[in-house]
């Protein structure tokens, strides 16, 4: 379902972030990037980042701590 | 230039004064965060922070004037008192275990942040007047670092809408 998925898992602040931002790239606009991390910073920073720069969160899910965000690619 | 970069983005600017390990986090880890949120973002490098544009980085840290610096080992904090960095060995030591714990936490290092910060098209710029007094030439730093000065930053600085000093 996702159009490209990064794996930031083990990376601590603000790796997941930038990886966030290189993954997009690799999707389409209106695509959708699938991103994993295990810090739980990125929970709120991940919002944030998807604020600032218009991308949509579509979802961000918490399982046996890792953290699983869609993102939808705006621009 | 990067596709989200355009004439209206927001802008950060920071001026960079310190060049040791611990230091050399916040302004970097704050440029490529931006950058990644879409802000223009100009880094300008002065006195001891112009080493972080050095080509070859060996950044440390010191226990001196950092009371607050608290390693933790086996569960609690060793505290490293100011009087420990005069003996030798000690501070490499310090610097020996932020590295590890770097490492071990999934931190980024310096180097890979600033790679990430060139490639995110960060404006840097190395303090002139910082090269002439501890005799640096272009060729000690990475490519890619303009070199300004004081109204550099200034007009840099008047059109941002944010401005840091570390």
């Amino acid at each position: 379902m996702a159009d490209h998925v990064v794996d930031a898992k083990g990376l601590n602040c603000p790796l997941p972030i930038l990886r966030a931002k290189k993954g997009l790239r690799e999707v389409p606009v209106g695509g959708i990037l699938q991103l994993l991390a295990t810090d739980p910073g990125s929970v709120k920073d991940m919002e944030a980042f998807c604020r600032q720069t218009g991308h949509e969160l579509v979802e961000s899910a918490d399982a046996d701590g890792v953290y699983t965000y869609l993102v939808k690619r705006t621009s | 230039m990067s596709e989200e970069v355009t004439g209206n983005a927001k802008s950060l600017s920071m001026i960079v004064t310190k060049g040791s390990l611990d230091w050399a986090y916040p302004p970097f880890i704050l440029a490529t965060t931006a950058a990644a949120m879409g802000l223009n973002v100009s880094m300008f490098f002065t006195f001891y922070g112009l080493t972080l544009l050095k080509k070859k980085l060996d950044l440390g840290v010191t226990t001196l004037g950092n009371p607050a610096m608290a390693m933790p080992m086996m569960g609690m904090h060793m505290q490293l008192p100011n009087l420990m960095s005069a003996v030798p060995g000690v501070d490499a030591m310090a610097t020996g275990m932020m590295k590890n714990l770097i490492k071990k936490k999934g931190i980024a290092s310096i180097e890979e942040l600033r790679e990430t910060a060139v490639e995110s098209d960060v404006t840097l710029i190395a303090c002139q007047m910082t090269m002439d007094m501890f005799e640096y030439g272009i060729d000690d730093l990475i490519d890619g670092p303009e070199l300004g000065g004081a109204a550099t930053y200034i007009e840099t600085a008047t059109k941002s809408d944010i401005n840091l000093f570390i």
